[in-house]
């Protein structure tokens, strides 16, 4: 399988489990969001806010490669 | 008698040579004090615009706020719930828009921890509540304005009550949970919500109409809701000051009959590295 590459933004307090790989992360076509969720160990509550391509999505999306995924943990504060 | 102020506005009326070069007509606030006998400074103010004459306060303001939408503003009605960070910040520049009706929520008093966001929050006003020193600020500012006040916490047993007359309620609340009260009563009520946040750098804005979805388009399931990020990145002046400025930009646009920037949308940002995003939101 060849690996292929999505642009990964995680925020607020997401950042601190952002991979070393920075905005550049390696899956395998066909990954879904929760997959990636999962090894980056961020749990669903985390991460109710989820953007493929600038469109809100969920878990069970798949990836191809190409895509930019955003990961906005539930914001509360003023 | 209608005519009668109008000519006594157009008599005290005095030109004003614009940044670029254009003249218009202007009128200060020691002559819409005196015109203003029984019928109050924003009906004067009405009137002079509708004759083509600017108070002085909105004249820096044209063209991106034309008169007719100066007179839109000025006979609106926009709810603030929340007073602290978003909720300061956001009355501050609806009364210097010239928003003429103001209805201000909220059952705190302010303590020393927000002295670090909270506009409205000097150290002389610990322990005063903040509806009230929101009030003197506005009346300071813009005394045109018209405010009612309540000194109390909005639940779902009086949401509808304490919002009723508003066109557009700006949620500037400090938890997940109780901006479902918000959204709640402004579904029933029929009126636009926008909505905003913040923890840390970390901040988002949205607004939402009856039939929208609601805030769980957002926040998801609203029964399934313990803390948001705010509770461990807290909340900085400069993210809520300028997620501030993004709600009044939709209030003003709603009130303006203009198309909403953020309906069917949420505005995310981070301040960490400049991130700034417009996503599109689905029904949920």
């Amino acid at each position: 399988m060849t690996k292929t590459y999505i642009e990964l933004r995680l925020f607020a307090t997401l950042s601190k489990k952002a991979p070393e790989s920075g905005t550049r992360y390696p899956i395998q076509p066909g990954t879904s969001v929760k997959t990636i969720l999962d090894r980056l160990e961020i749990a669903p509550e985390e991460a109710k806010l989820l953007f493929v391509n600038g469109v809100k999505s969920d878990p069970e999306t798949k990836l191809y490669g190409g895509e930019r995924v955003g990961v906005f943990p539930p914001v509360g504060g003023g | 008698m209608t005519s009668d102020l109008t000519a006594e506005i157009n008599s005290r009326k005095i030109e004003l040579k614009r940044r670029d070069g254009r003249e218009i007509s202007c009128i200060g606030i020691e002559s819409i004090s005196e015109l203003s006998g029984t019928t109050g400074r924003c009906a004067v103010e009405k009137k002079s615009l509708e004759a083509g004459i600017v108070p002085f306060r909105y004249a820096r303001n044209m063209d991106t706020i034309s008169s007719e939408n100066q007179i839109r503003l000025l006979e609106s009605t926009a709810a603030v719930v929340g007073l602290g960070g978003l909720g300061g910040y956001v009355t501050e520049i609806l009364a210097r828009t010239g928003v003429g009706n103001l209805i201000l929520i909220d059952g705190d008093v302010f303590d020393e921890t927000n002295l670090n966001r909270q506009l409205f929050c000097t150290e002389g006003a610990i322990g005063k509540s903040k509806v009230e020193s929101a009030a003197e600020r506005v009346y300071s500012i813009n005394a045109s304005v018209n405010v009612k006040t309540y000194h109390e916490w909005l639940s779902a047993g009086n949401a509808v009550d304490l919002l009723a007359g508003g066109q557009v309620v700006i949620d500037c609340l400090d938890s997940v949970e109780a901006r479902f009260v918000v959204s709640n009563a402004a579904e029933k009520l029929g009126i636009p919500m926008i909505t905003a946040a913040v923890a840390g750098t970390a901040g988002q804005a949205a607004t939402i109409y009856p039939g929208d979805g609601g805030l769980e388009r957002i926040y998801g399931n609203q029964h399934e809701h313990s803390g948001g990020a705010e509770d461990a990145l807290g909340c900085l002046p400069y993210t809520v000051m300028l997620i501030a400025a993004l709600e009044c930009t939709e209030a003003v646009k709603i009130i303006s009959g203009e198309k909403p920037g953020l309906k069917d949308r949420l505005f995310i940002m981070d301040l960490a590295d400049y991130t700034f995003e417009t996503m599109q939101l689905i029904s949920p």
